[in-house]
């Protein structure tokens, strides 16, 4: 019997290494969207300075588009704009920008020097329309399908591994539905 | 007394509040109402950070929305259904009792009764029986070595 006992610090050790193991995977700053499977919340966004129209969320539906925050003091959104001026260059789906919490005029001061990847701009100065999205930063895009449902989200700059492996399938497979 | 100032300095780490002062509230009653509810929601972006104590211009919007819903009416609860329906459970700094924190909840005091358990058990063990008296021979032994040790 005492002998048996012996091993329980052994099989403890064995649970909880396997459990702090299993942890090192997991980003435990990693905040999951509440928005995803859901409707787009409804919001309006004005025009960017320089530009002629904003867009809302019923324009987002009828077919698959993404929705990517973005604002020009955002430094990964630097690392991602080239990979979505060619996704608007290879036509690939269309993408609508948020502009986040940018100074009047610094917005279009950015497209104009990098290239204009999206289909419309629309300016979230208060960040309010950011907040009703549930967004933590930027960049951060959301993939939203046909009925105007968010389905998925991405909280980091999209690059092109990333589109090929996981978001390129996805969207062939929204767009079919 | 130099000493004294990185002492008197942490004395402030507990009054630490990022909200400035354009943000706050006239109504004296609302705004503590506010703070309250400031503390209790993480900060997104610095998520050790209370969204009172950040200083993240994420933190500044979600502050002024905190301010907005109470003065529109909200009671302090709406106010943080709203930002938990936004941004899930994991904004809030103290997790909800539910389904999926029972364990997070019950396990301190899963701990404690299996460590009273031990020790109810290793107190009850029988005392180890007192040593047998010594035997004449023995007797005889330990006599022989203290002698020899003079």
């Amino acid at each position: 019997m005492k002998r048996v006992l012996l091993i329980i610090p052994v099989l403890l050790f064995l649970v909880v290494g396997v459990f702090f193991y299993s942890g090192l995977k997991r980003d435990p700053s990693a905040i999951p969207s509440e928005l995803v499977d859901k409707p787009l919340p409804e919001f309006s966004l004005p025009a960017i300075e320089g530009f002629d129209e904003g867009f809302s969320s019923e324009e987002l539906k009828g077919e698959v588009v993404l929705l990517n925050v973005f604002a020009s003091w955002c430094v990964s959104c630097h690392i991602e704009h080239p990979f979505l001026m060619q996704l608007a260059k290879d036509d690939a789906i269309k993408i609508y920008g948020l502009n986040w919490k940018e100074k009047p005029g610094d917005g279009k001061a950015w497209l104009d020097r990098l290239g204009n990847p999206y289909t419309k701009v629309g300016d979230d100065q208060a960040g309010r329309v950011a907040i009703d999205l549930g967004v933590t930063g930027a960049p951060e895009t959301f993939v939203i399908d046909k009925e105007g449902r968010v389905r998925y989200r991405v909280a980091m700059p999209i690059t092109e591994a990333y589109w090929n492996d996981k978001l390129a399938p996805m969207i062939e497979e929204l767009r079919r539905q | 007394m130099r000493f004294l100032v990185p002492v008197m300095l942490l004395l402030f780490l507990g009054a630490a509040s990022a909200a400035e002062p354009d943000e706050l509230l006239d109504d004296p009653v609302l705004e503590e109402r506010a703070e309250k509810i400031d503390e209790q929601l993480r900060c997104v972006v610095c998520q050790s950070q209370s969204i009172a104590e950040s200083n993240a211009p994420l933190a500044k919007d979600l502050r002024l929305l905190v301010r907005e819903r109470l003065v529109a009416g909200d009671t302090d609860k709406e106010v943080i259904a709203y930002v938990v329906e936004r941004y899930g459970d994991y904004v809030l700094l103290k997790p909800p009792v539910q389904g999926n924190t029972l364990f997070l909840w019950g396990f301190p005091a899963l701990a404690l009764l299996a460590g009273a358990a031990g020790a109810f058990f290793f107190l009850r063990r029988p005392k180890p029986a007192p040593p047998a008296p010594l035997s004449d021979e023995e007797e005889a032994e330990v006599n022989r070595l203290l002698d020899e040790r003079g």
